[in-house]
């Protein structure tokens, strides 16, 4: 290991986390979005919904990122002049957009599996409680559902978190020059493997490190003295619930 | 789209996705068994009484769960062959160039992740095994080998089972991120075939279904096993 | 598994390089595939190209058997010196950064690198004097020319391959862009077809598929053809520093298939014109 080298390329390195940073925000935050409705339209009565919900959930965990990523990337390309038609050939035209398209999708589809054990797990007495007291229906999911779920689901959602910002480094592949990106720049110019492994992991582990700190301390506001406290659960498999 | 890219023989692209896809399972059974067999041996350093063993258990475990991938990958592919060539001068004296296969590397890069992975779900399976059990086996006179034969492992595997399902699906997944590195697999067929043919949503679509087939068939194949394995256990 | 077995299987191991390092009768060659005309995959997943076909012109006047072996260009160096081959001929230039690293043969072939972009273009419209540009000599009225070009893209966003020759040209003599590298030259094609890149910059053989496949007419080459200077002397062998037999057979092979115009042959049938470097 040269150390002099390992230092030199800390700042090179360094100029690529904001841009994952800004990556994986913008991602979780629409993907977020998008679960909480493909979770709500799963758990309605209407079977062609949930059935949809179902599918897309299905796909987007079954098959790698990579694919997603290129298939939206390279795979919008042999469709330009049908996208140029409908105006959005400008969206796709942004490497930007496709990074961020394809990890939306990606995420959206394992949290709105977690929104969903979420949802499931509030006690059927809370919500006729709130029923008791006259909620309408919206006043019921935002007071008492989705808190109640979010809690619930807040450290499966951490876990999610630290899988995104992992995930985030696929943009490299298409041209974008994020931590990894810029890390592979290095290893090719440079064939030092090593140095860039470790000073590229280091920033990994620190953003995952707050990433951590993050959800548990959202955890902590959120626990109340009277929150029913469950066992934890049985370990289940799930289709690909990991990345 | 043009259907007939996908051919089989000379013509078209069909055999060669076809092929890709074997090797695409066959790296995903290599590296998961021996992804397996590092979290078996990752779970018994964190389950060891020696401090050392278990610190550096839990930082190989934090550090790879910690770090994408891909930078794993380059970090075998790129580095790999110098630290072998330094083993090799090391240990055995011999200075010229060993290499290993394209498979044996892309198989390691994945078995490093997946070792992280089933070593959290073997431990965690271990833990639920009641000492109580150990102790009775110990009772009764049963030998050590006897010990882990009837009592650990059958119901180690039973409670492993699900979370093992789950390692095996990333693995199957990762294998698209080992086309970098040029083994012909799945993904890197379709990025050739995808340049050669200007027609990447074809190829890539393809590649999507493949992945979705096999990820299908082998949730099956886990569900099965899930059967088998709680044959016998009474449901509460 | 025993230890015997390991010991056995790092035995075996060591001995077949040492017979290869030794005697040169067989040679493992590294190639891209996705480099046409230079290197490529065919419809049957074999390598096929200029170079493929030079490969074996060259091994059989080296006696020797040779080996193809497919490998990405991110890692094409490190596995060399990581020993997975013994050879490169996948396109790549002879240049001094590289030499520090590994060695090369003697050139067997050189092409310009060019520009290319959208035929409706601003670049295109241009129209700049489509000259051959020698970068270790610059007349005044080149380096007009290279300032026109500056001045042409400056601002746009261009595409090249990661880690070649082409990405430090853009970085030291084209001024104010953004630059989007590539994995591959394929995806390179891609994207400017895609119009996520105004114009991009490869070698001239590289751009032979897109602007001879049915999209050519979409697409036109912009300005001088460049090369020496940071271009190099042209395409040669890769070889490790070490392995100087392998590079004596190597430079008698060529200079020989340069002589007697098989590299000329050849490169007529791929190119469509004559690449072969100076005997």
């Amino acid at each position: 290991m040269d150390l002099g080298f390992l230092i030199e390329i800390i700042p090179r390195l360094a100029a690529g986390v904001p841009t994952t940073l800004l990556l994986v925000a913008q991602s979780l935050a629409l993907g977020f979005a998008l679960a909480v409705v493909v979770a709500l339209v799963r758990l309605q009565p209407n079977p062609l919904g949930a059935g949809a919900a179902y599918g897309f959930v299905y796909v987007f965990r079954a098959t790698p990122l990579l694919v997603q990523i290129f298939l939206i990337y390279y795979g919008s390309g042999q469709f330009r002049p049908v996208l140029e038609d409908l105006g959005v050939w400008v969206l796709f035209r942004d490497a930007w957009f496709c990074a961020v398209l394809a990890l939306t999708l990606n995420t959206a589809a394992y949290t709105s599996e977690i929104i969903r054990a979420g949802l499931q797990s509030v006690p059927l007495g809370q919500i006729e409680a709130g029923r008791a007291v006259g909620m309408s229906r919206l006043q019921l999911f935002r007071r008492v559902t989705f808190p109640l779920a979010v809690r619930q689901a807040l450290p499966a959602y951490g876990n999610e978190v630290i899988l995104m910002v992992k995930a985030s480094s696929l943009a490299s592949t298409i041209t974008i020059l994020e931590i990894t990106g810029i890390a592979k720049t290095i290893i090719a110019a440079s064939f030092r493997p090593v140095e860039v492994f470790v000073v590229a992991g280091a920033f990994y582990l620190a953003i995952n490190f707050v990433a951590t700190r993050a959800v548990r301390f959202a955890e902590h506001r959120l626990a109340t003295a009277s929150a029913p406290t469950r066992a934890p659960a049985a370990p289940t498999r799930q289709l690909a619930a990991t990345r | 789209m043009d259907l007939s890219l996908l051919a089989w023989g000379d013509a078209g692209w069909g055999d060669q996705m076809a092929r890709g896809a074997v090797v695409t399972i066959l790296v995903a059974i290599a590296a998961y068994a021996l992804g397996v067999v590092i979290g078996a041996g990752l779970a018994a350093m964190k389950l060891a009484p020696l401090a050392p063993l278990r610190w550096f258990a839990e930082l190989y475990t934090t550090v790879i769960r910690g770090i994408p991938e891909l930078l794993v990958i380059y970090l075998v592919f790129f580095g790999g062959g110098t630290a072998l060539r330094a083993i090799a001068s090391g240990m055995f004296g011999y200075d010229g160039y060993i290499e290993l296969p394209i498979f044996v590397t892309g198989t390691i890069c994945l078995a490093v992740s997946a070792g992280a992975y089933s070593a959290e779900v073997i431990r965690g399976a271990v833990q639920v095994v009641p000492k109580g059990q150990l102790e009775a086996a110990v009772a009764v006179g049963m030998s050590r080998p006897q010990r882990l034969r009837r009592i650990l492992v059958p119901q180690v595997a039973r409670h492993a089972l699900p979370g093992l399902g789950n390692v095996w699906q990333l693995t199957l997944k990762d294998t698209s991120l080992i086309s970098v590195i040029g083994l012909v697999e799945i993904m890197r067929q379709a990025a050739v075939a995808a340049g050669s043919t200007k027609e990447p949503f074809t190829f890539y679509l393809v590649a999507a279904v493949l992945y979705l087939g096999l990820t299908s068939l082998s949730n099956r194949g886990f569900d099965a096993a899930e059967r088998w394995a709680n044959k016998g256990v009474r449901r509460a | 598994m025993s230890l015997k077995y390991f010991a056995g299987l790092a035995a075996g191991l060591v001995l077949a390089s040492q017979v290869a390092a030794q005697e040169w009768d067989t040679i493992r060659v590294a190639s891209e595939g996705a480099y046409a005309p230079w290197n490529f995959t065919n419809a049957q997943g074999e390598l096929d190209g200029f170079e493929i076909e030079l490969m074996r012109e060259l091994c059989a006047r080296m006696d020797a058997e040779c080996e193809l072996v497919s490998q990405a260009w991110d890692g094409m160096i490190p596995a060399l010196l990581g020993g997975r081959y013994d050879a490169i001929m996948a396109g790549m230039s002879i240049t001094d950064e590289r030499r520090e690293v590994i060695a090369f043969s003697r050139p067997y072939a050189t092409t310009p690198a060019i520009f290319v972009a959208p035929a409706d273009s601003a670049l295109a419209a241009a129209g700049l004097p489509e000259t051959r540009v020698d970068l270790a000599e610059v007349s005044d009225e080149e380096q007009a020319l290279i300032d026109q070009l500056r001045t042409l893209v400056d601002g746009r966003t261009v595409g090249v391959q990661t880690a070649t020759i082409h990405e430090n040209f853009l970085r030291e003599s084209m001024g104010d862009v953004t630059i989007r590298t590539y994995d591959t030259q394929e995806n390179l094609d891609l994207d400017l077809q895609a119009g996520r890149i105004d114009v991009a910059l490869a070698d001239q053989s590289g751009w032979q598929p897109l602007l001879e496949g049915e999209a050519g007419d979409d697409f036109t080459r912009v300005g001088p053809g460049f090369s020496g200077g940071v271009f190099g002397e042209g395409v040669g062998v890769g070889l490790r520093q070490e392995d100087t037999a392998l590079k004596e057979k190597f430079d008698g092979a060529i200079q020989a298939a340069l002589e007697d115009g098989t590299v000329s042959e050849l490169a007529v049938k791929w190119f469509g014109f004559d690449t072969a470097a100076t005997p």
